[in-house]
């Protein structure tokens, strides 16, 4: 008992954070290609 | 409009001679590729753990499961996220530093995804347990005004308008913000509290030791993840940020250029 | 700072007055919005009444919070008014370059709302009683509540106006930011007009005292930030 609740709660939480992820990359990428590499300081 | 940057942003002639994750052309760095494993392997710990290993609980079934993301979700984004996003604010009316405007907003918004996440395994863990997904508990129904709160945050910093003004009403929001949240929560509480008895408190669950070991390992996932969200949404404000600038600079100078040696006034404007 | 306020206050009422937006606009808003409560929630429905064996109707046990749900929308129009009449002109930047101080600038918003939001709900009050029909247990505590929302209302309002101020967003961003901030004045509210209205008092004082705490914080809060909030706006 359960199980039909349990299973669409990780899917929609992990589903969530994958596509929140790949977006964050994609644009992160999409952004540093306009930049020239001294523009690109992050901290680590 | 002169903005301060906080010392670990600064950008200096010095960064160009730096080699190393910079050079590709995106957001990760060594450290958040290494945070980015780490949350990726405690989040298969979790699901091992969460899913398969831990036994059901004696009264609400496999239900309980969900508390193994509900609960860490609810403290990294209530006690963590915004938080951040309040220090972040205080600093930046402080000292205009453009690195904790980001900040702030990055944690806001990554926290509000995790607020969302709150929410939707708290419904899904009331419908077996109550019997309906949404009853007037009193923190599920401030988390939920809560969540509009932070949403009214993120509308204000897409707001369109002079970029330092519109930082400046942020950081005042991200305050204020906070101070809401509190009251929300403390007002909701008092308002449930006169009219309704205790509902089954999701405290009183009697966990074993790998029902304990799932909801640490729920809380280690959540909050790497978290922070490795913030770090790259950061990277991204940042870069945004810093694309906003370039732009800026090449029309000044476009300006200047086409206005000759009499566009001094023009230039400037 | 009050000096400012003041002129600040006269000239949004005189504003108001000419223009007739509160008595010709916002006023039958409020009083449509109460007949409407009236098509959602059933009339003839009856219910115990929370603390008494006597059964209302479902409209007279709930009447206190839609009156304040009432008031609350009606409220969103006259903030947004607030400051539509300020942004035609970049009214608001003339002001600060005149060197009106920001504190008094938003006591004197906040003090003509305030005075429109008094008028608002001795109307949508008297509506309210005229179409729900409650009884009447407290008048002390009612005046309190009242007046204390009112405030809470236009000084919480003013500020989140302030915050959407000179984009063209505004109309639709200010009842997102607010109505979450709000949320807890109309729950209070709503608790303390049900004590006046049904008994006992002794509730509604302890909510009446919330109302009053969160008011002066945002009094507070809108007098220290609105300097900066006016700022490039």
């Amino acid at each position: 008992m359960g199980w039909e609740y349990v299973i669409p709660g990780y899917l929609i939480v992990f589903g969530s954070l994958a596509t929140y992820t790949i977006t964050l990359l994609r644009r992160g990428r999409q952004l540093a290609a306009q930049l020239p590499p001294e523009k690109r300081r992050f901290l680590d | 409009m002169t903005t301060e940057m906080s010392p670990e942003s600064v950008s200096g002639p010095s960064s160009t001679d730096q080699s190393g994750p910079e050079s590709f052309s995106t957001t990760a760095s060594k450290v958040t590729t290494v945070l980015g494993w780490l949350s990726l392997a405690s989040i298969a710990a979790l699901l091992a753990f969460g899913l398969l290993i831990s036994p059901p609980e004696i009264s609400q079934g496999e239900s309980v499961r969900l508390f193994y993301i509900h609960v860490p979700s609810a403290i990294v984004c209530l006690y963590i996220a915004f938080s951040i996003t309040f220090v972040g604010s205080v600093i930046y009316l402080r000292k205009q530093s453009v690195f904790w405007d980001l900040v702030a907003g990055a944690s806001a918004e990554v926290g509000v995804v995790f607020l969302g996440f709150t929410l939707a395994t708290g419904m899904l863990w009331g419908k077996p347990t109550w019997g309906t997904y949404w009853t007037w508990d009193p923190r599920l129904t401030s988390t939920a005004v809560s969540f509009v709160l932070y949403l009214g945050y993120l509308a204000v910093r897409r707001l369109d308008m002079d970029p330092v003004a519109r930082s400046k009403r942020a950081a005042i929001l991200g305050i204020i913000s906070f101070a809401n949240l509190i009251i929300i929560r403390y007002s909701v509480a008092w308002w449930r509290s006169l009219h309704q008895g205790t509902t089954l408190d999701p405290r009183d669950t009697q966990l074993d030791d790998s029902m304990l070991v799932s909801f640490f390992l729920g809380l280690v996932a959540l909050s790497l993840t978290f922070a490795w969200l913030v770090i790259h949404r950061f990277r991204v404000a940042w870069l945004e940020h810093q694309l906003e600038a370039q732009q800026l600079e090449v029309a000044i100078a476009e300006r200047t250029a086409s206005a000759g040696p009499t566009g001094l006034a023009a230039g400037g404007a | 700072m009050i000096r400012h306020a003041k002129l600040i206050a006269a000239k949004d009422l005189r504003i108001e007055v000419s223009s007739k937006v509160l008595t010709a606009q916002i006023l039958p808003f409020g009083v449509l919005v109460l007949v409407l409560f009236g098509f959602g929630i059933p009339p003839d429905r009856r219910v115990l009444g929370t603390d008494t064996d006597v059964s209302r109707s479902l409209l007279e046990q709930a009447a206190p919070g839609l009156f304040w749900l009432a008031v609350l929308f009606s409220a969103l129009l006259a903030i947004n008014r607030s400051f539509a009449i300020e942004s035609a002109d970049g009214n608001l930047d003339a002001l600060r370059l005149a060197g009106f101080d920001p504190g008094g600038v938003f006591l004197g918003k906040s003090l003509a709302v305030a005075a429109e939001l008094i008028v608002l709900e001795l109307v949508v009050g008297l509506g309210a009683f005229l179409l729900y029909g409650p009884p009447l247990n407290d008048v002390v505590l009612l005046v309190a509540t009242v007046t204390l929302t009112t405030g809470a209302l236009a000084f919480a309002g003013i500020l989140y106006g302030a915050l959407g101020a000179g984009s063209r967003l505004r109309d639709t961003l200010v009842p997102l930011l607010v109505l979450p901030v709000l949320a807890p004045v109309l729950l209070a509210a709503t608790r303390a007009t049900e004590s006046a209205l049904f008994g006992p008092s002794s509730d509604g004082w302890a909510w009446v005292g919330f109302l009053g705490a969160f008011s002066l914080l945002y009094l507070g809060a809108g007098i220290l930030s609105f300097g900066s909030l006016l700022e490039e706006s």
